[in-house]
């Protein structure tokens, strides 16, 4: 009797850590931990040696006790604000410009060959290559940097979405029309349901490249925004600012690929996808 | 879910897929009246999918024209709709979702959507199945949702190529028996492309035998059988037996200047 209870209360602590989303979470934390345990280690040692004691500030305690204090200030909150916005304003032009063309591509073979080698070529140029440019050309500097992260994340989102049309069964085509659709409704009904999929996962690579070209990008003239906040700290020698908004950037990053890949997993209708 | 027949008239038909090619068929001419279940017949290659694909307003023929009760068929319709080898299903989509993608493209209220579709899953008894994803299904539950996606157009004429040629041999000839019973009950005329003699005989009103290179109708054969048909009936065994020999004399067609050549 009592190995039976015993064993019930154990079952349901067993089954809890045999859940898939349980464990997930489980490495996921162990993950972090071994990466603030190598940080905390690095701090030490940056602490004890004479030549970069200095840089005590860039250990872990330091950092964590500098996110209160930035918050209290709002630093964090406006800088999030600048780059949300900058971000935000650069992915959706990515988007619209993007996911037309995308299906256009991949629709019209006559369209594919002409435009894919100069989209390539123009492809292969770095993002940030363009800021003389994006500086000459546009009267701001929040314009040049939605500029420069439209132009870094149009991209994946332009080729995922044509790659996903190639994906797409013609036979799906003849059916809708059989049954009376015009092209509206085999764009709306049928093309984007099917490609929803490519194009959000073109959106997660395209956030990947947009987060890492925002921040540099910052870095000149702005006055705001992550990139503006890490300059600004390191300027003035407060490293453990300057963590502090790494980590932010690291935290928010991740936040929104989560989103991301949420997204994608609600609207993919591939079996075992 | 009212349906009605259509008569259909096929004048001087005659199709090529471009100038480089051959004549697929030349001048084919039949009338099918309303209600009729017609099966074409022959071997790979005399224009049956072609013929059938020009009836659904898919393909336009080179010479000739289709009327459906007088209306001439240059485009596809909710009318007359053709049902594929495969289901062709859309797998984002519900049962339901799939069998009423054709009524989203019309103007119907969400309420007569939702009966019509009721009424058509129901027709392939496929309503425990209702808010199922249509991968979780068979390949032979896929192809009743497509018939129910066909059906629920209420079209005068449904045009079917080939469409169980695919499945196995107890849910072809369960679906066989269930489209004309449907039919039949609705009064629509059905046009189905075949290669299986039992499959003819079982469906069939009259089976017409395509045959040449360009194709063209070379004999028919009334299928007068009552309903429901057995295929182990004495009568659907003769008539098997007639349909094949009728078949293989068209297979034949043109033997005079085979042998002239082979000689």
């Amino acid at each position: 009797m009592n190995y039976a209870v015993t064993s019930a209360g154990e079952g349901g602590f067993c089954r809890l850590m045999k859940h898939r989303a349980v464990q997930s979470l489980g490495w996921a934390a162990g993950g972090i931990a071994i990466l603030a345990i190598l940080w905390l280690i690095g701090g030490y040692f940056i602490a004890n040696n004479p030549t970069t004691k200095t840089f005590v500030k860039f250990g872990l305690l330091p950092t964590l006790e500098a996110f209160p204090e930035l918050w209290g200030a709002g630093k964090i909150q406006n800088a999030l604000a600048a780059s949300g916005f900058r971000l935000g304003s650069g992915l959706l032009m990515a988007i619209v410009i993007g996911v037309p063309i995308g299906i256009l591509m991949g629709r019209i073979k006559w369209f594919r060959d002409f435009t894919n080698s100069p989209f390539q070529f123009v492809r292969m140029i770095s993002p940030l290559s363009w800021m003389p440019l994006a500086v000459l050309v546009f009267a701001t500097w929040n314009g040049s940097i939605i500029f420069l992260i439209a132009i870094a994340a149009v991209w994946p989102v332009m080729f995922a979405t044509a790659a996903g049309l190639a994906k797409v069964d013609p036979n799906w085509f003849k059916v809708a029309r059989n049954l009376g659709a015009t092209p509206m409704h085999i764009l709306t009904k049928v093309i984007m349901p099917a490609i929803t999929f490519d194009v959000l996962s073109g959106i997660r690579l395209a956030l990947g490249v947009a987060w890492i070209v925002l921040v540099p990008a910052e870095y000149l003239g702005v006055t705001s925004g992550l990139g503006y906040a890490i300059e600004d700290a390191r300027e003035t020698l407060s490293y453990n600012h300057l963590t502090a908004m790494v980590v932010t950037i690291g935290i928010v990053g991740y936040f929104l690929d989560s989103i991301l890949v949420a997204l994608i997993k609600r609207y993919s209708w591939h079996r075992g996808g | 879910m009212a349906i009605r027949g259509t008569e259909i008239k096929i004048q001087g038909l005659t199709h090529r897929y471009s100038s480089r090619t051959g004549v697929t068929f030349n001048r084919v001419d039949l009338v099918s009246p309303p209600g009729e279940a017609l099966a074409i017949i022959g071997r790979s290659g005399c224009g049956k999918s072609t013929l059938l694909h020009i009836l659904a307003g898919i393909l336009k023929p080179t010479e000739g024209k289709v009327l459906l009760n007088g209306t001439a068929i240059t485009a596809p319709s909710p009318r007359w709709v053709m049902m594929f080898q495969a289901p062709h299903l859309f797998p984002w989509m519900t049962v339901s979702q799939n069998v009423g993608v054709g009524l989203s493209f019309g103007r119907w209220s969400k309420e007569e959507t939702e009966e019509r579709v009721t009424e058509a899953i129901k027709l392939v008894e496929l309503q425990d199945f209702a808010m199922a994803n249509v991968q979780d299904l068979s390949g032979g539950q896929q192809q009743r949702v497509a018939l129910a996606r066909s059906l629920v157009m209420e079209p005068e004429l449904l045009l079917l190529d080939e469409p169980f040629s695919a499945l196995d041999a107890f849910t072809r000839s369960s679906l066989q028996k269930d489209v004309r019973n449907i039919a039949k009950r609705k009064g629509f005329n059905i046009v189905f492309v075949t290669h299986d003699i039992d499959e003819a005989v079982i469906m069939g009103d009259r089976a017409v035998i395509m045959a040449g290179s360009p194709g063209n109708i070379v004999h028919e054969l009334d299928i007068d059988l009552p309903d429901p048909r057995d295929r182990h009936d004495a009568a659907v065994q003769a008539l098997r037996t007639r349909l094949m020999a009728t078949f293989q004399e068209a297979a034949n067609y043109k033997k005079p200047e085979s042998a002239t050549l082979a000689a």
